[in-house]
């Protein structure tokens, strides 16, 4: 029974606490409220049973709370009154779920929104987000970011009392604003599918539900927001990422790169539902965006059988659009990496020529393995060593180095041809 | 984790006759629950088994056999994979299921394999098979 109550309030507890927002207009009252309502059917459905609507038994439940600390407060307006009256006329009978419908999804869009706000630190926002809506206790997201509970539970008291010191309203943004606050709530779950993700230390069993949170949240918001292409276009991303998850660890626990994946582990299902989302991202016309982009370069990876199909060409291109909306050192990193697979070595080199110097990128491997990889293929052995040696150096992950050292050890091997080509250094 | 749930058929699902517009109805707002709640990964309705076909394995001989089949509590009507947090979850999901059929039926809920989940069993011969197997299907894609 227990277990059913918890299952059930892991599925009502962010559109019961978004209907009480609403109506309290304060985030941790709200919780508060809905805390009452859990308490409730702890106490009364073992002896009763659960309910056979048990979401409108606790909103109902909630809502009366709410009413009752509204007048408490002397905050009871007219349509509070109204909704008093209301719900005393249908105390019989148990309201309609599907009527509320929109009412719900309003409400739990509004609840998205000001857990991610912007006046929120970026951790605060996730913190919110993991627990009002993906209802995780504060020991799971304690554990999941391996901080002590104590620490994230602060971290949600001051977010709460931020909201509430500056008046955040419990609106969904229009017009000019709800781009950026959009591109908030996007960053937030991105940022949680990533926390996931990169699992490669810490407790396994925490890590993955992450990244399925995070899926969850995208999911459910494409549902809420139909018509955003990059709520589509960061949901498509996310599940063509995910799909490479079994494929990404091998036997011994070590990440297995991209390039080198079994593609037969890869999840077809999720491949499947990512480039539909992509389809539909090009059908709002939203192809252009920072998401779709990055979606559309994944998809160009799930489509290929092998990795010798890929469609280099079509991925540098997408890379340079990239540039254009968010350019980085990094993003720059990769078209050329890209561009020396599309169109030879030369050409890639030309562009990791440009970023060489970037003080960010000064000790991160990859711009030295990239840059080493295709200085080999020009047949600038000598060059190309010191790459793979420094990348080497670099590098936190233990196999890595070694493939790094023995393509120095390769190069080492070969003298420089008469095509070298002018040394660099 | 993942579940599959499967919807038995009934005798008029295996009719071929379409449900009433209530059942559709109610069923097209669950799924959009489903989908709202981020857990619905795919769903399908089958055919009856009137366009379906058996292979049965008898000693060494195969044979195939067209339906339709009797027994039509053991058929299956249609079925949904959802992404859950637990098989909890998952029976309260399933609880709020609209009656799927004007008579009783059930609907089963039956959580998938992991590779982990094989451990000992899983030996490296049928790791490999396992692995020419999803070749095959990736080839096919």
């Amino acid at each position: 029974m227990h277990r059913a109550i918890e299952a059930i309030w892991r599925i009502e507890a962010p559109k019961v606490i978004a209907g009480l927002a609403r109506m309290v207009r304060d985030i941790g009252i709200a919780e508060d409220l809905a805390q009452d309502a859990l308490v409730a059917a702890l106490e009364q459905w073992p002896r009763e049973g659960v309910p056979p609507k048990p979401g409108a038994w606790l909103m109902t439940t909630a809502k009366h709370r709410a009413l009752d600390w509204l007048r408490r407060n002397q905050m009871m307006d007219r349509k509070h009154e109204d909704l008093a009256y209301e719900m005393q006329l249908r105390e019989s009978s148990v309201p309609d779920i599907h009527a509320e419908g929109d009412e719900i999804d309003d409400d739990l869009l509004r609840l998205i929104f000001v857990a991610c706000h912007p006046a929120l630190p970026e951790e605060a926002r996730v913190a919110l987000t993991l627990r009002l809506l993906g209802g995780l206790t504060t020991g799971e997201i304690a554990r999941a970011y391996l901080l002590s509970e104590a620490t994230l539970a602060q971290r949600i008291v001051r977010a709460k009392r931020i909201l509430a010191q500056r008046r955040v309203p419990f609106e969904v943004p229009t017009g000019t604003e709800l781009k950026d606050r959009l591109s908030s709530v996007l960053g937030v779950i991105y940022l949680i599918f990533n926390e996931g993700y990169a699992a490669s230390a810490g407790d396994r069993w925490i890590r993955p539900d992450l990244c399925q949170e995070a899926l969850r949240l995208g999911r459910t918001l494409a549902q809420l927001m139909p018509s955003e292409s990059e709520v589509h276009a960061l949901l498509a991303l996310m599940e063509l990422q995910a799909s490479r998850f079994k494929a990404r660890v091998n036997g011994e626990g070590e990440p297995v790169l991209l390039l080198e994946q079994n593609r037969s582990h890869w999840d077809h299902l999720l491949i499947d539902r990512g480039l539909r989302g992509l389809e539909l991202v090009e059908k709002l016309g939203g192809a252009e965006g920072i998401y779709a982009l990055q979606a559309a370069i994944a998809a160009c990876h799930a489509r290929a059988r092998l990795a010798e199909q890929t469609d280099w060409a079509r991925i540098a291109e997408l890379y340079r659009s990239l540039m254009e909306v968010a350019p980085s050192p990094v993003v720059q990193l990769n078209q050329a990496m890209a561009l020396g697979m599309a169109e030879g070595p030369a050409a890639g080199l030309a562009i990791v020529e440009e970023i060489a110097s970037e003080a960010s990128l000064a000790n991160y491997h990859r711009l030295s393995s990239v840059r080493g990889d295709l200085l080999f293929r020009l047949g600038r052995f000598t060059e190309a060593r010191a790459e793979f040696e420094r990348a080497a150096s670099l590098t936190q992950n233990a196999r890595e180095r070694q493939l790094l050292l023995s393509r120095a050890d390769s190069c080492a091997e070969r003298g420089e041809t008469a095509a070298g080509g002018p040394v660099v250094h | 984790m993942r579940v599959m749930v499967v919807v038995k058929a009934s005798k008029k699902s295996e009719s071929g006759a379409l449900p009433d517009t209530k059942i559709l109805t109610e069923m097209g707002k669950y799924n959009e629950e489903l989908a709202k709640a981020g857990i619905l990964l795919a769903g399908e309705a089958l055919q009856p088994t009137s366009k379906a076909a058996r292979v049965k394995f008898t000693g060494d001989k195969r044979s195939v056999v067209d339906g339709p089949f009797a027994e039509t509590k053991e058929l299956i009507a249609g079925f949904w994979l959802w992404q859950v947090r637990s098989m909890d979850e998952a029976k309260q999901w399933a609880l709020r299921c609209p009656k799927p059929h004007d008579e009783d039926t059930e609907i089963e809920i039956r959580p998938l394999f992991e590779a982990a989940d094989f451990g000992e069993n899983f030996t490296p011969e049928l790791q490999q098979q396992e692995q020419r197997i999803r070749n095959q299907v990736a080839g096919k894609k």
